[in-house]
Formats: structure tokens, C-alpha cells, sequence
């Protein structure tokens, strides 16, 4: 593995001074370093300066306001997967940080990193001499996209557990900037290239992430499908949140990891409300997720395995979720 | 650059000159001479270079050594008392929880954090504890069956 190359370390403590820094030429954001210290040990990040948001107290809390949330983005995962009241109240949440990566990662990895964390690809997560014997790629080095050789795209997959739980209730991230804050949509952080995922311009960072209420009736849940039981990223991830009554759904949300270069909001799903949940349903949002997916060839697990287990996975909640007394 | 690193290491108070891009598990093992925390992947995905850091597992191959300023740092080399194991290490050498050797201490590591945590885990949760630490020996079943002997000792 390749030793770190010499970077400047900042340590801000307030969000205003890290805008400031992050606005720099070649300054990263570091947060639990789980994902950026992987990467740079494999020669795939080079920043001249890290970031180090970990001092930034007001970025460490979460604060509840009735049952909505702020999540600062230096929440760790372990700390989020381990509060009773995240556990009870947004079960989904609970469930996609338990997921994610190891206990030794879980204890360091925070909420913003996990939000933030780059798309892989297996032509890109590769020691550097791997890479070279490629003839790199796209993403970084090289000019062929070795996925899809014919196109000028990069595919890497985004691969975060959170996001689609996040999703799926609608959450919003509070972005700062230097010298101000915005708040969106999460839906709106992400675009879809692979090779630039995030829409953060120089010396914007996530500070938080806020989750409204859910509304009454809400069941939720995410799952995971992935290649070992644990230490890995997703082949394909879903979160659900629905309410039903009476075998009836009255309203559904559906979100995926791990099959796009981007966490996705499935679309269409608004035309269930009202409709009984059965074979017909399932079929019908089984084709939906299908459409909307574009899993490819950016794992050894053949794409086709992740389309049908992102559909496979959104029946299953939905069922479960939906026909629960 | 390098800075003052000064942080609490097995129970002592250290200071050492450290440079901002050395990694947790080289300031261990190089500067330290503390070599029981193993070097695996070298890249997060092994569980070998497993440590204590405040009490929580990380692995020493992904943390910078500066982020643990002012910082409680425990190896396996803090849990035996006067040459004597502590009562995970006795249980992995009774129940044969370790063959190689090379996982073994972040296995101990993060079965000790587990057992601060919850003394007396179930089967799953020293599992799911256990989940980020790989073995390419035991089969993992007799390293479970060790840290279940030891649940429920005294330290
Ligand atoms: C073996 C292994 C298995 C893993 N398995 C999983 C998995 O199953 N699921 C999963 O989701 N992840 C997984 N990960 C990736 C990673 O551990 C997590 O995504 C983690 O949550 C990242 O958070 P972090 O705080 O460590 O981020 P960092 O590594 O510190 O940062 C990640 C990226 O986000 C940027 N960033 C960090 N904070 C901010 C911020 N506040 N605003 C803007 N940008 C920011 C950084 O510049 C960097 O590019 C795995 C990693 C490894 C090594
Ligand atoms: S999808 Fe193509 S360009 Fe992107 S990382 Fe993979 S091989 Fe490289
Ligand atoms: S050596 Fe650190 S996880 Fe493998
Ligand atoms: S005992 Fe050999 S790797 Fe675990």
C-alpha cells in the first residue's frame, strides 16, 4: 500500500474558517478519513491540504425538534446506529448505519463522510500499479472508460448506505459556503457523473442533515443486498417508506444505493396511493425500479444481478412494511 | 509537518514529534516499538490493525497518528497485567480461538471493546462485534466460542 503523499493538515474549529479553507486550491474535507485515507493509500486522491472537520463542535450534535431531527454531519455512524430514539423512531436510519462497512470503520465514518463518500468502480478502486497496468481510466489518469469504452461517462457507482434511507424521508442537507449557508434537498447534492457525483462547488462542505417529522403512519426500512455479510459496500441498497391501512398503501417512497452514479428517488411511485398491496402492485413497482436503475459492469457481480435484486428487494419491503398489523 | 503529538497511550502519558501524514498503525509500530498491532491489508479492510481508541475500535491503518491528540490510545500490548493475560487472552489460548496468530489481536481488541460494552453478549452480537475482522485460520467458530468463555469474567 502506498504512503501517504505530504499534505498540509488544518484543524478549523469553526465551520466559517473551514469554508474558507476548503476554498483553497487542492484542499480536501476530512472527516472520519474511512473512505479518503483508503483512497489516498491507493493513490487515488493527492489533496495538498486536508480539512479536518472533526473539531467543529456544532457539527457533532443531534438535535431533535418534536420528531424531526438534525443529524450533524460529524455524527458518527456508530452514534447513530446506537441511539434509542433513531433506533425507535427512524428505524430505517438505524438499519443503513448498522450497515455500513465494519465496527472499526462505523466508530471513526460520520454522516457527512458517508454522504460524501466517492462512487467505486472496479476498474478504480485498485492499487495504484493495477491501475497502471490498465492504463488507468476515465475517473482519473486515463481517457478510456472501461465499462463503457464507448462513451466519454464515468459510471462509478454511488455507494452510500445512508442517502437512500435519507431519501426516502425527506431529508435535507444544510451546506455552508464561505461566508453563508444554503440549505437543499438532499436529492439535490448528487448528479449524475461518477467521476464528479457531488454538486459542491470549492469551499462548500455538508454541516447537516435535517429530517423532517416523518408523516403519521410512516413505516419504514432499508436492506441491503451485498457479496459477504459484512465490510461491504451494497450491490444494490433500498429504503421504503410507506403507510398503508388496510392491506391499502397510502402513500410510498422508494429509494436506491449502489445502481447509479447517484442515489436515486424512484419516480412514479405517488400512483399507488390508494391501491391494495398485492401481486399486481408488486409487479408494477418491480418494473418501475427495473426502468429506473442503470447498475454497470463497475462490480464483479454482473449488473443484471443488481437490477433484479434492487426490484426484488423494494417488493420485499413493500410487502413486509405494507401488510405488517 | 511534523507537531507534538501527546495523547495517553496504554495508560501513559507520551509525547512525541509526529509528522501530520503518519498513520496511526506506522506511529505504533515504528515509533512507538509497540509491533503487536499487525499490519493486514494495510488498506481498511481487514480488521488486523485493530485498536482502542476512547474505548471504541478503529483501525490504526486508516487514522492519521495527530487525530489522537489528547486521546486515550490501547493496544494489545495494555491488556495483560504483570505478564499475566487478561481473561479474553486466556480464552482465545484455552479454546483455541487463535491458530496464525495474525488476526488475533484485532480480534482481542474488538472483542475487548465489546465486552467494556456488554459484558455478557449474546452469540449475534459478538458476531456482528467481530464482523470487521477477518480470519484466515479457525473458521472463526472457535474464536466466537472464546470470547463467549470470557464474557462474564472479571477483567
Ligand atoms: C472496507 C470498507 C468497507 C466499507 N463499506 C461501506 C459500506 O458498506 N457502506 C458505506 O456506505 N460505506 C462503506 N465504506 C466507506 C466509508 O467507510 C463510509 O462511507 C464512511 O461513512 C465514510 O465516512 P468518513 O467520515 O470516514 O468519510 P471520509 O473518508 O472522511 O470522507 C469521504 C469523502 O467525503 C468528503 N467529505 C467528508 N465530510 C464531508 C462534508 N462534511 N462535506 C463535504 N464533503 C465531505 C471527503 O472529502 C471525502 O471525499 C467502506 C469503507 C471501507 C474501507
Ligand atoms: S466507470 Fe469507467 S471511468 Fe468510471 S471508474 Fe469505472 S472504468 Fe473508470
Ligand atoms: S491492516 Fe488495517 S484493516 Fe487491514
Ligand atoms: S488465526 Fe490465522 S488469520 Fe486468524
Amino acid at each position: 500500500m502506498q504512503v501517504l503523499t505530504d499534505f498540509v493538515l488544518r484543524h478549523p474549529a469553526s465551520i466559517a474558517e473551514a469554508a474558507e479553507l476548503l476554498a483553497g486550491p487542492g484542499a480536501r474535507a476530512l472527516a472520519g478519513g474511512t473512505d479518503l485515507i483508503a483512497n489516498m493509500r491507493h493513490g487515488l486522491e493527492r489533496p495538498k491540504m486536508l480539512v479536518d472537520l472533526s473539531a467543529i463542535a456544532e457539527m457533532g450534535a443531534l438535535r431533535w425538534a418534536g420528531a424531526g431531527v438534525t443529524i450533524g454531519a460529524n455524527v458518527t455512524i456508530a452514534c447513530l446506529a446506537r441511539d434509542t430514539r433513531i433506533i425507535g423512531e427512524l428505524p430505517a436510519v438505524a438499519q443503513a448505519a448498522r450497515s455500513i462497512a465494519g465496527p472499526g470503520h462505523r466508530s471513526a465514518a460520520t454522516v457527512g463522510g458517508n454522504l460524501c463518500l466517492d462512487t467505486r468502480c472496479v476498474y478504480y478502486n485498485q492499487s495504484e500499479a493495477w491501475r497502471r497496468s490498465n492504463g488507468y481510466c476515465l475517473k482519473r489518469m486515463g481517457d478510456v472508460c472501461h465499462v463503457a469504452p464507448q462513451g466519454k461517462h464515468c459510471h462509478a457507482a454511488y455507494s452510500g448506505d445512508l442517502a437512500p434511507a435519507l431519501l426516502s424521508l425527506d431529508a435535507e442537507v444544510e451546506i455552508a459556503m464561505p461566508r453563508s449557508t444554503r440549505r437543499a434537498p438532499l436529492a439535490e447534492l448528487y448528479r449524475d457523473d461518477g467521476a464528479r457525483h457531488l454538486n459542491l462547488e470549492r469551499g462548500e462542505f455538508v454541516t447537516a442533515v435535517h429530517l423532517p417529522a416523518p408523516l403519521p403512519g410512516t413505516r419504514m426500512a432499508y436492506r441491503k443486498s451485498r457479496a459477504r455479510g459484512a465490510i461491504d459496500f451494497p450491490l444494490a441498497g433500498v429504503a421504503v417508506a410507506l403507510a398503508a391501512s388496510a392491506g391499502r398503501i397510502e402513500f410510498l417512497r422508494v429509494a436506491l444505493t449502489g445502481t447509479n452514479t447517484r442515489p436515486l428517488l424512484v419516480d412514479g411511485t405517488r400512483e399507488f396511493s390508494g391501491q391494495m398491496i398485492g401481486g399486481a402492485l408488486l409487479e408494477k413497482l418491480g418494473k418501475l425500479v427495473q426502468n429506473q436503475v442503470s447498475p454497470m459492469r463497475t462490480t464483479v457481480t454482473a449488473s443484471n444481478y443488481r437490477r433484479q435484486v434492487a426490484s426484488a428487494l423494494a417488493q420485499r419491503l413493500v410487502k413486509e412494511l405494507g401488510l405488517a398489523t | 509537518m511534523k507537531r507534538i503529538l501527546s495523547l495517553l497511550l496504554n495508560g501513559r502519558r507520551r509525547e512525541d514529534a509526529v509528522a501530520d501524514d503518519m498513520l496511526l498503525i506506522d506511529y505504533l509500530r515504528e515509533l512507538t516499538g509497540l509491533t503487536g498491532t499487525k499490519r493486514g491489508c494495510d488498506g481498511g479492510e481487514c480488521g488486523a490493525c485493530t485498536v482502542l481508541l476512547d474505548g471504541e475500535p478503529v483501525l490504526a491503518c486508516l487514522t492519521l497518528a495527530v487525530r489522537c491528540e489528547a486521546r486515550r490510545v490501547e493496544t494489545i500490548e495494555s491488556l495483560g497485567e504483570s505478564g499475566r493475560m487478561n481473561r479474553l487472552q486466556q480464552a482465545f489460548h484455552e479454546k483455541l480461538g487463535t491458530q496464525c496468530g495474525y488476526c488475533t489481536q484485532g480480534m482481542i481488541m474488538a472483542g475487548e471493546a465489546l465486552l467494556r460494552r456488554n459484558p455478557n453478549p449474546s452469540e449475534t452480537e459478538i458476531r456482528e462485534a467481530l464482523s470487521g475482522n477477518l480470519c484466515r485460520c479457525t473458521g472463526y467458530v472457535k474464536i466466537i466460542e472464546s470470547v463467549q468463555a470470557a464474557a462474564g469474567k472479571a477483567p
